[in-house]
């Protein structure tokens, strides 16, 4: 067999070129494998939940029922939270700053659509903030980590961060998430500023961010409850406390009564539970 | 050396034009900045007052980071066991408690425009 040096050396560089690329197109391939396999496993028990993760988690128990038995608590509730934390009204719907809202049954729990509802239910208002889901799709969204999960379940935001692409709104399955469309410092037409009454304890945000419910960081770390907790106060309308603690009242609740969740098909996990 | 008769002068009329602000200037000592101090009773700020100057910008983004994202303490002490609040609306400003005889003096003397007040807000000024 004749070979000549320019026959060897086109044999040898091909041959040079399919060792260095074969192990990254087989490690591609392979992990692809790998994550497919991964999923059918955890898939396997189907109808079975995930181990909830250990350590502090903050959550919170609606009950519905006492929101209907206090008529005027879900303005109360809405109103804490908005002065305390400089929440812009800018009279608009289309422009809302919500950080908790009221809302009809229909809209905050669209899975229960069945056509033999209980008729009471129907326009009943719930209450609605951000569920502080153990797996937030709204953090896998943020292109600057300017929203993330904090060590005790909080999905926080630095809004220094934020660029206001609205990723996050997208990725929210619960519309939680409000952007500034106008400067929140700014007046309307008649000269009245959006923020009726500033809180100088709490900063307010500037146009082109996107906002939400903190679940009151600010205040669980000097040791008080949510706002809007605490606007309820003695109705037990809403608890809140650590999930993971056996012996909080949240936990106590959780485990007298029967809860549900908004949207759990998603896997989003939230740490608000509802008592209808 | 060739066309000296102009080449000398244009340099002269050159050199002088560039350095028109340093002797245009010269004579008029500019003051520089003095921030107003607090009032007597904050007798210490929480770290020495040249590492402030250089580097508070470091400090506010060091105290956020470590609050927002990693639920760090909200008050801290000084060596001397001061207590403060690590904060800029709440805590630096609590002495500081003016934004424009305080921060604005340098940052307009340095032409830097931070934006933490598109935010945060400044404490209410007595008109």
């Amino acid at each position: 067999m004749k070979k000549d040096r320019r026959d060897f050396l086109k044999v040898a560089g091909l041959a040079a070129i399919a060792g260095i690329g074969a192990p990254s197109a087989f490690n591609m391939l392979l992990k692809g494998e790998a994550t497919a396999s991964e999923q059918a496993a955890a898939a396997a028990g189907h109808g079975e939940a995930a181990a909830a993760p250990a350590g502090k988690r903050w959550g919170m128990v609606i009950d519905v029922k006492k929101f209907v038995e206090n008529p005027d608590l879900p303005v109360k509730c809405v109103e804490a939270c908005h002065s305390i934390h400089n929440v812009p009204n800018f009279g608009n719907p289309k422009d809302e700053i919500k950080w908790i809202w009221a809302d009809k049954f229909e809209a905050v729990f669209p899975d229960e659509s069945h056509y033999k509802k209980n008729e009471a239910l129907h326009g009943m208002p719930i209450m609605a903030l951000c569920n502080h889901c153990d797996k937030p799709p709204c953090v896998r969204a943020c292109p600057t980590k300017a929203t993330y999960k904090m060590k005790d379940g909080v999905i926080a935001m630095d809004y220094h961060r934020c660029i206001g692409c609205r990723f996050c709104m997208a990725a929210c399955p619960y519309g939680a998430r409000s952007f500034n469309w106008r400067d929140p410092r700014g007046k309307d037409e008649n000269g009245n500023p959006f923020i009726k009454a500033v809180n100088p304890k709490f900063p307010t945000r500037m146009r082109g961010v996107v906002e939400k419910c903190n679940f009151c960081v600010e205040r669980l770390n000097v040791g008080l409850m949510p706002a809007c907790v605490e606007a309820t106060g003695t109705t037990g309308a809403m608890v809140f406390g650590d999930l993971n603690d056996p012996n909080s009242e949240v936990s106590k609740v959780l485990r007298a009564n029967f809860t549900i969740q908004r949207k759990p098909s998603l896997g989003t996990y939230p740490s608000l539970f509802y008592i209808i | 050396m060739y066309g000296k008769g102009r080449i000398i002068p244009a340099l002269l009329i050159f050199l002088g034009l560039m350095t028109f602000p340093l002797w245009y200037n010269a004579g008029f000592a500019h003051q520089a900045p003095k921030p107003e101090k607090p009032a007597p009773e904050y007798r210490e700020c929480v770290r020495p007052t040249q590492e402030m100057r250089t580097s508070h910008m470091v400090m506010l983004n060091e105290w956020r980071d470590d609050i927002l994202r990693e639920g760090g303490a909200r008050k801290g002490v000084t060596a001397n066991g001061t207590a403060y609040e690590r904060s800029l609306q709440n805590g630096c400003m609590h002495c500081h408690s003016s934004k424009k005889k305080f921060c604005d003096t340098c940052h307009t003397y340095t032409a830097v425009k931070p934006y933490c007040w598109d935010c945060h807000l400044e404490p209410k000024e007595a008109m």
